[in-house]
């Protein structure tokens, strides 16, 4: 069974297609980089799978439940909203902006979710949360609010809030683009530790170096649709497809 | 001579307690109710979102007196429902009504001041349009909407002097007697005194309640 399985993926915002039939198996402990141009849709691929975007045509399964297929008249279908919250619960996220609750501190915004949405008892939870600040390196940040973390620090904080609904899949959105390039290196490294624990990922990134060592596997995305994919070194080493190299030229 | 002190403190400080009983039905009750029609503006309904547009364009289209007057001299008239209420029921449905839509437009300016990402973040992590709200948005809101609602509550303390166009004994009312009666100025400048005592404390409730909220951002 894959952990995810997209089908032919198309997305349009008023008249402007931007995904245009988007296929991608991924399987269990996977490491995918995806990585294209500005404007190509890579966040918004990466937004229709958790259901941040809604899709116009397509077929999403996670973990073999269905969440949205097409019917008859070719028209996207989603199962009920309950159906559509439960199976993307499997599935935690990134942003680029962090999102982090401001007025909760940092052990707050941990365990909101897990208190509110699973009902986990907040001395459960705050067990796990202590756990999961161990790991990004924050025990001492617990009680801190957002906005007295730096970049780096506020975008692991929302890498342990996403953790603790223990997903089995995990997507980020440019995590560190919109860090200082000194402080990209500790969420990288949370990354990579995540990634040794077999934990399944998709990376839409601009950090081809993560990519390389990184990434099982590497999609390069133009103007709405998979141009070419395989592993980094295929990728890095030898792409096949002139927008390919253009896209790494430019910018390596 | 304390003696005669009372007789102009005692009625105004009765006068005062009305227009305090006034102050806080129309706070505790018009609050929520702001709160039900700011949710209602923005929901996804488009029937609930018209007519609550309309409702608040009405209330505050038209002037707080007006209303008063429509409530307490108007509703006998009309046909069927017709129903004379007690000034001060009268003036407290006024009030409470007026009042709400003020606060709706500013608890819905507040709601939608909340970056997008907040509904997403939550949203990522299984939370559903109502948690969101409790937990992420409202809290957030009512943080960034202590100022204007500073202002409104301010201004409530002054309205409530209208009623005195319906009869209602309250403060300013008291004051306007004892002038009459004894043909002297100073209770004027008690009555302001006390309205400054209500702002001024006012003032300070919601300057704590901005320092609490200082701890974040
Ligand atoms: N909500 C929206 N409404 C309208 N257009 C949108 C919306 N979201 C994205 N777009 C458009 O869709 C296209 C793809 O955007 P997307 O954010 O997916 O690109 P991206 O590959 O993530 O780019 P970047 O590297 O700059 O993040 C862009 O042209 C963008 O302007
Ligand atoms: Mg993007």
């Amino acid at each position: 069974m894959k952990m995810l399985k997209a089908t032919n993926i198309y997305k349009q915002f008023n008249r402007l297609e931007v995904l245009k039939g988007i296929s991608l198996e991924v399987n269990k402990g996977e490491v995918i980089a995806i990585i294209g141009p500005s404007g190509s849709g890579k966040s918004t691929f990466l937004r229709c799978l958790n259901h941040l975007e809604i899709i116009d045509k397509g077929v999403i399964e996670i973990e073999g439940e269905t969440m949205v297929s097409d019917d008859d008249d070719g028209q996207s279908q989603y199962v009920p909203e309950k159906e559509v919250r439960r199976i993307c619960k499997k599935m935690g996220m990134v942003f680029q902006n962090f999102n982090l609750f401001p007025h909760q501190t940092v052990l707050e915004n941990i365990i909101e979710a897990p208190v509110i949405v699973n009902k986990t008892n907040k001395e459960e939870a705050a067990a796990i949360a202590d756990e999961l600040l161990h790991k990004v390196g924050l025990t001492e940040k617990k009680a801190s609010y957002p906005s007295q973390l730096s970049g780096g620090q506020k975008q692991r904080v929302a890498i342990a809030r996403a953790l603790a609904m223990k997903p089995d899949i995990m997507l980020f959105d440019e995590p560190t683009s919109a860090l200082d390039p000194e402080l990209t290196g500790e969420v990288l490294k949370v990354m990579r530790q995540l990634a040794e624990e077999h934990m399944t990922m998709l990376v839409v990134t601009h950090e081809m170096g993560f990519a390389r060592e990184v990434a099982h596997r590497v999609i390069f995305m133009d103007d709405g649709e998979i141009v070419e994919e395989g592993p980094p070194q295929k990728i890095f080493g030898s792409p096949s497809h002139e927008r390919t190299k253009a896209f790494l030229n430019q910018i390596l | 001579m304390m003696e005669y002190m009372s007789r102009i403190i005692v009625p105004i400080l009765n006068g005062t307690g009305v227009t305090l009983q006034l102050f806080f039905i129309t706070i505790l009750l018009s609050i929520p109710l702001g709160l039900i029609l700011a949710l209602a503006k923005i929901s996804k309904f488009k029937f609930l979102r018209d007519m609550t547009g309309i409702y608040i364009w009405l209330l505050r289209g038209t002037p707080l007196l007006l209303q008063l007057f429509f409530v307490y001299f108007g509703l006998p008239f009309i046909p069927v429902i017709g129903i004379r209420l007690g000034r001060f029921t009268a003036a407290a449905i006024a009030f409470i009504l007026n009042y709400a839509a003020y606060f709706a437009e500013i608890f819905r300016a507040g709601i939608q001041s909340i970056d997008r990402g907040q509904y997403e973040g939550a949203k990522a992590l299984g939370m559903t349009y109502w948690q969101t709200m409790r937990r992420i948005v409202l809290p957030q809101m009512v943080k960034r909407v202590l100022p204007p609602v500073s202002n409104e509550t301010i201004t409530l303390v002054k309205d409530t002097a209208l009623v005195y166009a319906i009869g209602l004994g309250e403060l300013l009312r008291a004051a306007k007697q004892i002038v009459n009666r004894d043909a002297i100025t100073s209770p004027f400048i008690v009555a302001a005194v006390f309205y400054l005592a209500m702002t001024f404390v006012i003032t300070q409730i919601f300057k704590k309640l901005e320092q609490i909220y200082a701890v974040y951002e």
